[in-house]
């Protein structure tokens, strides 16, 4: 393994880690808060990434610069309009209950979101590259990069990350989400409302999923099914961070995607294979993940 | 005895009737049903870990296993006979169960669910990429065997398959169902309400859950060779976190208080599947998906609650 | 337990009384509608195949009615969807078999569903025309009776592409390939990479890449691609993931750096557009091209191509004249039957007898099904090359193989019959022609 491949590599797991980052925080995120695992999450990006591509086939025409603004109006539109939904009207019925119905009307949801992705926008690979095509090309020793993969995706994601923390450690709304994570109980004692708070934590989740699939877009052909494989990819991420950890799903998010990138690079077999060893192996030594705090056994 | 197993001794007398019945009407349904009966063995071993509260989103490793089990024994052994399959269906999904178990159920809740997951997810990569010993994502064909040295015509093995699986699942119904109400049983529920009381007994918890579970994986292998047979090839597909969801869903669907609801369960899955597929074309995900959040909201005790509470709401009418 | 017993082997003789009752009925009197079962993908990927072999099928099936039907009989049409999953497929190929009692199947796309359908239509002894499935192996494990295969499999494809690249571009030396990681995408590499080494021993394989089936990005692909620097890039990956793979490899400035050779690419050109260089080399699984220089003349294909172009906003791709293909192979079979029936209509066990030795023609140079029940089926590869009045790329320097050298005798296996190939077969005779010539 020389220095080229090495750098070559890191650029391509560090392009890939950056959206694979964003689905997975919204997923630790909301579980950190609500204790719910999400498994519509995936369908989030599904619906961000082909909502941002028929923005983006709109105003193309208009200005092809018009299809950035569209971006962000598809993370945002998603992830209000459906997560706002799926919260106050489904989620919220089903709060205290079993763990199991939780996590299987998540399921349920994610089956109806599927189905429907196909009436909507059909099964023909739809393509919208216009936001990447406008940014120009680096090259790297040689070999072409997209500046949009290379550059402007990591930035996104490390601006995402700062955004998180001071959002939830130097803001009101920050620390209300955090003391409910606390403790649910005390913050109700205190006057705060954990309703509204899942509400918001809900919607903000969703959007950086859907933010993903909107960023997601301009590189690949929309498909059936994109949400599906999202869905364990970013779930193998935040349970190998620890799930509730937003600093944690950034560094397992790296991991991930530099193992992958490698394991093209040297062995292309163990591509698939590489998140879910990964995932294994970290789960049996640390079942909380890597950064997440051991919790007390309930008496 | 036959009071105490009035329930599932009319439940077999039913289903009997059922398969009795229903291929007169239509001859392709003998395969669907027989496909119900084995998937309901499947949803059985996830009813109970339901029982300790555990839910497994990786279940569907077993059901591969036990496939795979038998599509590995016809691609390089040879064509083997029925019952050698399901035992070495139900093997593979017993040993696999325990080398797996004997890691997961040092864990409750979200971290047992994401550690079967995590498993079940390396079986499928693996599956999916071996792909000069699995023939990758085709999968193995699976080809038709005969049954303690009796070969049949494809039609007449259709109807055995039936009967084989409806002697299986009936089987497994009642050996569950008496597990469940035996004093292991217990201990297993008593997993979910309270592990510390039951530590204080002297128990381990960690060996009721992997006794649990074993069984559980056992009961996965064994339909899995049973699908495998049945549809006559075994595909990376089947150790997919989808297929783990299925299974959970069938279960919550059917009812997780009694062992009846994995078939209950199973019938109402396959049905809506296979007909909604053939009338309404691309809908039937969406169908499954509403008929699910109905009855968690409505009916959180599945299928086989709203037929109890209803003959309960009978009785003391009377 | 007793009487549990009793009833289930009593359900079993009733069983096995059933299975024997139906006896096959020889020539009798025509029915109301000649019934096809067709599986095709609806949903999934592969739709995009699936859809536009919907449509021709549907089209085919009008004009046939409008024409009297076969043998006089109307065709009546029914759709199973490859892409709701094995279970569903096989569930629902059952159904339309037994319960529907349709008279001949075609399945399917996917060589995934024709394992699976290929010995259960040989179960059900119902006639099954393989109508666009290409692994080479399902026909090669045995003799089936109510199999056929309408058109080309996969040998006789890649065989074509790679004669064409050895033709085109003699003094290539490394070559790299991406492929989807299925049974299409292996084989379809064995094929070529084993022929390769026989025709040309000198080239060195420098990459081999398998990305999982639907993988929705291949930026360190084509950065290892960029890095490695193979003159030669394969690929026989189509739908989304060749649109993805071409997309990515063309922003990034590898389509100019490498020579490609898009084994199926025929289907994503209207797609793709302007997006991809001139000089790309397409195949196209048989002589499927709407420009089809030898037919492009013909009045019938020309209205054939604008009545479908009319119908769903896009020109034929291969799939629609595979699927031209089943349904004119089963017209002939039907009019040989018929004439050896004298005039009657022909009993299904009749019409599979038909199928042997047949050969039929629809929008290609006629195909001729061997003994083996393989069709033998020319090839046409090409160039990409921008195409007065066409808003995507067109072929140029064709070339149409005939594929009877380019297949195994039918006593031998692929594998052991590639390895007989000399670098003479490079200089088969093949004729060219120009995009408009």
């Amino acid at each position: 393994m020389n220095l080229t491949i090495v750098v070559l590599a890191a650029l391509d797991g560090i392009s890939y880690a950056a959206l694979v980052f964003l689905v997975s925080v919204g997923l630790s995120l909301i579980f950190g808060v609500m204790r719910i695992v999400n498994v519509a999450h995936g369908s989030l990006y599904a619906y961000g990434a082909y909502a941002a591509a028929t923005i983006g086939i709109a105003v193309a025409p208009i200005s092809p610069w018009l299809t950035y603004p569209g971006l962000l109006l598809a993370a945002i539109g998603v992830g209000t309009i459906l997560g706002g939904l799926l919260e106050r009207f489904l989620l919220r019925l089903v709060y205290g209950r079993d763990e199991a119905l939780q996590l299987l009307i998540t399921f349920a949801v994610f089956m109806i979101l599927d189905n429907l992705q196909r009436v909507i926008w059909g099964v023909q690979p739809i393509f919208a590259a216009a936001p990447l095509q406008l940014l120009p090309n680096i090259s790297v020793l040689g070999v072409g990069y997209t500046s949009y993969q290379t550059l402007l995706l990591p930035g996104v994601a490390a601006l995402t990350l700062i955004g998180l923390r001071y959002f939830l450690r130097h803001t009101l709304g920050g620390a209300v989400i955090l003391a409910v994570t606390e403790d649910r109980e005390a913050a109700t004692a205190i006057g705060i409302n954990p309703n509204r708070v899942f509400l918001r934590t809900f919607i903000l989740g969703a959007i950086l999923a859907a933010l993903g699939g909107a960023l997601a877009s301009p590189t690949t052909s929309l498909l059936p099914g994109i949400g599906t494989e999202m869905i364990v990819l970013s779930f193998a991420v935040a349970a190998t961070a620890g799930l509730g950890q937003i600093e944690g799903a950034a560094i397992a998010a790296l991991m991930i995607g530099l193992a992958r990138a490698f394991a093209i690079y040297t062995y292309p077999e163990f591509e698939v294979l590489v998140p879910y060893a990964i995932m294994v192996l970290v789960l049996l030594i640390r079942p909380q993940g890597l950064f997440g705090a051991t919790r007390l056994r309930r008496i | 005895m036959w009071r105490r197993h009035r329930v599932l001794i009319g439940a077999t007398l039913v289903g009997l009737a059922a398969i009795g019945v229903l291929p007169m009407a239509s001859p392709s349904i003998v395969t669907l049903l027989a496909l119900i009966l084995a998937k309901g063995v499947v949803v059985l071993g996830i009813i109970v870990l339901l029982q300790a509260g555990q839910v497994s989103f990786g279940h569907a490793m077993f059901f591969a296993a036990g496939a795979y089990a038998v599509a590995f024994y016809g691609r390089y052994v040879g064509v083997g006979d029925m019952l050698l399959y399901l035992v070495f269906g139900a093997v593979a999904g017993g040993v696999l169960g325990l080398i797996v178990g004997l890691f997961v159920v040092r864990y409750r809740e979200i971290f047992f669910g994401m550690l079967n997951l995590a498993f079940s997810m390396v079986l499928w990569s693996l599956l999916e990429k071996m792909f000069h010993y699995t023939n990758g994502a085709d999968g193995i064909r699976v080809a038709r065997p005969a049954l303690v040295g009796l070969t049949f015509t494809p039609d007449q093995f259709s109807y055995v398959l039936l009967y084989l699986s409806f002697a299986i699942a009936v089987a497994a119904l009642f050996a569950v169902q008496r597990y469940l109400e035996s004093p292991l049983g217990s201990m297993l529920r008593a997993i979910k309400s309270n592990e510390t009381r039951l530590e204080y007994l002297g128990i381990s918890a960690r060996r009721v859950l992997l006794v649990g579970y074993v069984t559980s994986a056992v009961l996965a292998g064994l339909g899995g060779s049973l699908v495998a047979v049945i549809q006559q090839i075994a595909t990376p597909e089947f150790a997919y976190w989808t297929k783990s969801g299925e299974f959970v869903f069938i279960a919550i669907l059917g009812g997780t208080g009694h062992a009846l609801g994995a078939f209950a369960g199973a019938a109402v899955f396959e049905f809506v599947r296979f007909y909604a597929s053939a009338q309404l074309a691309d809908a039937w995900q969406m169908i499954l998906g509403f008929v699910l959040i109905a009855i968690i909201l409505l009916a959180p005790a599945g299928l086989i609650g709203i037929v109890r509470r209803r003959s309960a709401g009978e009785r003391s009418a009377a | 337990m007793r009487t549990g017993r009793r009833t289930f082997t009593g359900l079993l003789a009733a069983a096995a009384a059933v299975a024997i009752g139906g006896a096959p009925a020889s020539a009798q009197d025509k029915p109301a509608e000649l019934k096809i079962a067709i599986t095709t993908f609806l949903s999934g990927p592969a739709s995009v195949f699936g859809v536009p072999g919907k449509n021709a099928a549907e089209m085919i099936a009008e004009d046939i009615n409008k024409k009297g039907g076969i043998l006089g009989v109307p065709v009546k049409l029914s759709f199973i969807d490859e892409g709701a999953g094995g279970e569903a497929l096989v569930s629902n190929y059952r159904r339309v078999v037994q319960d529907e009692k349709v008279d001949v199947t075609f399945a399917s796309i996917s060589s995934g569903s024709c394992n699976q359908l290929v010995p259960l239509a040989e179960d059900l002894k119902v006639m099954n025309l393989m109508w666009d499935c290409g692994a080479s192996s399902i026909l090669e494990a045995k003799k089936y009776r109510y199999n056929f295969r309408t058109q080309a499999n996969a040998t006789q494809e890649m065989m074509a592409v790679l004669i064409y690249l050895l033709k085109k571009k003699p003094d290539f030396k490394t070559i790299a390939v991406v492929n989807q990681d299925y049974a299409w995408g292996r084989e379809s590499w064995e094929i070529f990479s084993t022929a390769l080494k026989q025709l040309k021993p000198d080239v060195q394989v420098v990459g081999e890449f398998f990305p999982k089936f639907g993988a929705p990005d291949y930026s360190t692909e084509v950065s290892r691609l960029l890095a490695l620097r193979p003159e030669v890039v394969l690929t026989t990956s189509w739908g989304g993931d060749l649109d993805t793979f071409v997309r990515q490899a063309g922003q990034r400035g590898l389509l100019r750096q490498s020579t490609f050779v898009l084994g199926i690419g025929e289907t994503s050109l209207q797609r793709l557009g302007r997006d991809v260089p001139e000089g790309l080399i397409v195949g196209a699984r048989g002589d499927h091209w709407f420009l089809h220089p030898e037919m492009k003349n013909k009045p019938e294909f020309k209205a054939f191509n604008e009545a479908f172009k009319a119908r769903t906003g896009a020109w034929p791709i291969y799939p629609v004249y595979h699927m031209a293909q089943a349904f004119a192979a089963l017209q002939a079979a039907y009019d040989k039957a018929g004439k050896a029936a004298g005039g009657k209509w022909p009993s299904r066990e009749q019409v599979v007898d038909a199928m042997e030795g047949l050969t039929f023609q629809a929008w290609g140079r006629p195909v001729r099904l061997r003994e083996d029940n393989q069709g033998i089926e020319a090839q046409l590869v090409g160039t990409t090359k921008r195409g007065e009045g066409y808003d995507f790329m067109v072929l140029d320097d064709m070339m149409i193989f005939d594929s009877t050298k380019l297949i195994n005798p039918p006593n031998q296996k692929t594998g052991d019959w590639l390895k007989t190939l000399t670098p003479e077969l490079i200089k088969l005779e093949v004729p060219v022609f120009k995009h408009g010539g």
